[in-house]
């Protein structure tokens, strides 16, 4: 473990790139192949499975503090993160280990099988051993979510300059359904495996917001524009007689959306198509809220199949006839995937994303500006002659979302941050006027500038009238500008309403109070794009 | 009637008409140190120990300014007044009254490890005693100074094998000199951003040592002062006064660099966890110390400060004051005069 907290030491204190990667490199070289293996999955999002809860964690190391439950509660959101808590409240181990990383994974899986007590046994006695940064680590290991400020990109260069291979050959082979059990270093990073190629995807392309106006981007003609969809982009792989379905965070998710199962009777192996996974119901897209019923579904019930039915709408076709696609221009492989659309019957899981037809730029406005009616975010613009990349790369494909939808509220709640900003007031409540009162409708966070939090933090301190726990109410005083990508109805709030992602715009000094917006307004808009 | 109160001026002692570390303007100011957040400009009278005097008279200017040696005692109208080592900066007080043999003590800033720059922190008996708790929660918990001398020392060294500059963010009053008698001088020499070194100036005008610095001026070279440190307030980390150091790596040294979160917004390479504030065991100490059966808390964690007094059999309330703690901004607590 010692090895692994002074990669994860250097690699936190850095913010320069370059530095990460070279402490990443030696580790790749030096590091036994077990903890190789390791490190690559919990930096690719796999972890090991839960064998402790975070509730029985959190009262052994209280007990281990000698501080009351709710004290450490208290800690928690500062801190921002369990694992991290937990390690900062411990008193100072007595002994010291030199045991490796895949030892105390193994020691943590062994947990499953054992009793209450022997656990927590087992846990004390790791605390008890191991210095503050390897127990930040043993306890990440524990409760999950590793993010150490490495990219899976970021990692893969590392790797791929300490093993002498290509680096997106390696990208791609790190892709896909694999964990530690199932494979060994040298299967996953070294050796050739036919099975483990068959439902590998490709790693997805992302495209950046765009920055300037459009007409900066050159000819409308070298550009192929489409909707944005607003549903979970996915990859259908076809192989072998089989399909797999995954999401950009490299979930398999292909027993989430039955549906797709179909295109295996349509589409030839060797085929692999990106595109837009959406709820939809006869010629047109359902809301997100539909389709969010059906992401967090393992299974899914006949009456959500029916009420919430999935297709994927594809823009891409990155593998054809098992010939990797991704070096030809985007204008060829959209003709390939039109041709193979436009061949599938009408009962097919799979649409095209139709390219919108412009003169100019000016047209492309318009539409842009029409596309929340369709139920879409905006548009997208793709070179016509760029290639398929890995990752977020600026140039070829640009975001152009709709503007957002707004609405001017008064903020009366305010509580302190977490963990990045601990000492500063950054979560607030907002409210809206209906007949004279102020009723809450959203909470909102980003979006201030760190000298207005400031400003507000001192404000909060000096205008408290009341206090719920963390939660200070404060006099009305402020109006903010809030934006936000969507509105439902939400029997559950107050207001009627649930926003989706709000966030706070601006500060608007200078507007009082009495003009902030009303329910009535929300209400309309949600009338409008509900 | 309360020894002492808070009103929208400050904490006042009403037997003995006068405010201790007012935020608005007053007759008469006692002041625990020179902190803008506690010394502020605009009073008619100033009372402070002698060791404070430099810094307040640097920072506000013309005063009307008196001093008393720690431990003495002076008669003011109805109350007895005294100031006791608070251990947080050179010449910094905790703030003793007493009225009719009922004993108050205002702890200002303060901190229990001593770090052989200033007075070292003395507990002081207490009816009742009001604290500071910026950092009044269990997860504040300092290592010792020599550990983190070391840690520093090895990123100095480090950094300049490394072919960089380093730069390390510290307030200009306290901090920066505490750093200064822990950084190991063989290593190379000691540059200091200017507001850093006429703190330096002062404190030393008034006998106390400090290592040999180097001024940074519009003139300076730095290749002329190979494998140096440089110390800058945190608001010069990462601007353009900065650049002339071309490659650096940057530090910040903090309390607050105890949490990782906040480590990463400050997007400096390294975080030196060091403060003059008292961690958790220390706060519990120094309040123990004063044998009070009220503790008064402000600045700081106050809500979950105040609770854990109570289950520890305190009679323990909030004080909304102005006092800012260890701020984590740019702009610096002590910048504002
Ligand atoms: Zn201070
Ligand atoms: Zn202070």
């Amino acid at each position: 473990m010692n090895r692994f907290a002074k990669l994860f030491a250097a690699l936190d204190q850095t913010t320069k790139t370059n530095a990460k990667v070279t402490a990443l490199a030696g580790y790749f070289r030096d590091a036994p192949d077990d903890d190789k293996l390791w490190t690559i999955a919990l930096l690719s999002g796999r972890r090991p499975r839960r064998t402790v809860t975070t509730t029985s964690l959190r009262e052994w190391a209280a007990e281990a503090a000698r501080i009351p439950l709710w004290l450490f509660e208290e800690c928690y959101p500062i801190v921002g993160d369990l694992a991290e808590t937990i390690a900062l409240i411990l008193p100072p181990a007595t002994r010291t280990s030199d045991r490796s990383l895949t030892h105390w994974i193994t020691e943590i899986r062994a947990l499953a099988a054992r009793d209450e007590p022997a656990r927590k046994a087992a846990i004390l006695d790791a605390w008890d051993q191991l210095g503050s940064t390897e127990r930040f680590l043993f306890n990440k290991l524990i409760t999950g979510g590793f993010r150490i400020g490495v990219s899976q990109k970021l990692m893969t260069r590392a790797l791929a300059q300490a093993t002498g291979h290509d680096e997106a050959a390696l990208a791609h082979r790190l892709m896909g359904d694999w964990t530690p059990d199932r494979t060994s270093f040298h299967a996953l990073v070294e050796a050739d495996d036919p099975a483990a190629e068959l439902s590998r995807p490709y790693p997805f392309y992302l495209a950046y917001q765009l920055d300037t106006a459009p007409e900066d981007l050159g000819p409308v003609t070298d550009w192929l524009a489409e909707h944005k969809w607003d549903g979970i982009r996915g990859q259908l792989v076809l192989r072998g007689g089989q399909h797999f379905v995954w999401s950009r965070g490299e979930d398999l998710m292909t027993d989430r959306f039955p549906e797709l199962a179909a295109a295996v009777d349509f589409v030839p192996p060797g085929t692999v198509i990106d595109g837009e996974i959406l709820a939809w119901k006869d010629a047109s897209p359902l809301s997100f809220s539909a389709l969010q019923k059906r992401i967090g579904r393992k299974t899914v019930p006949k009456k959500l199949l029916a009420e919430a039915p999935v297709i994927l709408k594809a823009y891409d076709l990155l593998e054809w006839q098992g010939e990797d696609l991704r070096a030809t221009p985007l204008a060829a492989r959209r003709t390939l995937l039109e041709n193979l659309i436009e061949g599938l019957p009408n009962t097919a899981p799979i649409r095209l994303s139709p390219a919108l037809d412009a003169a100019n730029w000016r047209h492309l406005a318009q539409a842009r500006a029409k596309s929340r009616a369709l139920g879409a975010e905006g548009l997208m613009l793709k070179r016509k002659d760029s290639a398929y990349q890995i990752g977020r790369k600026k140039g070829d494909w640009w975001k152009w979302k709709v503007d957002p939808l707004s609405v001017d509220a008064v903020m009366i709640y305010a509580q302190q941050g977490h963990g990045r900003r601990a000492n500063l007031f950054t979560d607030f409540t907002f409210a809206v006027w209906d007949a004279g009162n102020l009723v809450p409708f959203t909470k909102a966070y980003s979006g201030l500038t760190d000298a207005e939090f400031r400003q507000i933090t001192q404000w909060v301190r000096k205008n408290t009238i009341d206090r719920y726990g963390p939660v200070r109410a404060v006099t009305p005083t402020y109006v903010f500008e809030i934006h936000f990508e969507g509105i439902q109805a939400s029997p559950r709030h107050k207001s009627g309403i649930a926003l989706r992602f709000p966030r706070i715009a601006r500060w608007r000094h200078d507007k009082p109070i009495q003009e902030a917006n009303t329910l009535q307004d929300l209400r309309e808009i949600l009338a409008s794009y509900g | 009637m309360a020894v002492l109160s808070v009103t929208p001026e400050g904490i006042y002692c009403e037997a003995g008409g006068f405010h201790i570390d007012p935020w608005r303007p007053v007759d008469r100011a006692l002041i625990t140190h020179g902190h803008a957040d506690h010394a502020r400009p605009g009073h008619r009278r100033y009372l402070c120990t002698g060791p404070a005097a430099p810094v307040i008279r640097h920072r506000l200017g013309q005063i009307d300014l008196d001093t008393m040696r720690y431990g003495e005692e002076r008669r003011i109208d109805g109350a007895t007044v005294s100031f006791h080592p608070a251990g947080h900066v050179p010449g910094s007080a905790q703030i003793r009254v007493a009225v009719s043999g009922e004993v108050w003590v205002v702890s200002g800033d303060y901190k229990l490890e001593p770090d052989g720059l200033c007075e070292p922190f003395e507990p002081v008996q207490a009816d009742t005693f009001i604290t500071e708790c910026t950092f009044g929660l269990p997860v504040f918990t300092w290592t010792p100074q020599a550990e983190v001398a070391q840690d520093i020392n090895r990123w100095w060294a480090d950094t300049v094998a490394a072919g960089r500059t380093p730069i390390l963010g510290a307030y200009s009053l306290g901090k920066a000199q505490r750093i200064l008698t822990m950084l190991d001088a063989a290593i190379g020499p000691i540059l200091t951003h200017g507001a850093i070194e006429n703190t330096n100036e002062v404190l030393r005008a008034q006998g106390i040592a400090l290592p040999a610095t180097i001024r940074v001026t519009p003139d300076t070279d730095p290749k002329r002062h190979p494998g140096a440190v440089v110390l800058a307030p945190p608001s010069a980390l990462g601007s353009a006064w900065a650049n002339r150091f071309g490659a650096t790596s940057t530090a910040f040294a903090s309390g607050w660099m105890r949490l990782r979160g906040v480590r990463r917004r400050r997007a400096a390479d390294r975080g030196f966890v060091i403060s003059d504030h008292a961690d958790w065991p220390g706060l519990n100490a120094a309040i123990r110390e004063t044998g009070a059966e009220r503790v008064l808390v402000t600045h700081g964690y106050t809500a979950q400060f105040r609770r854990w007094l109570e289950t520890q059999g305190y009679d323990a309330q909030e004080v909304e004051t102005e006092f800012e703690g260890e701020s984590l901004e740019t702009a610096e607590p002590d910048s504002a005069a």
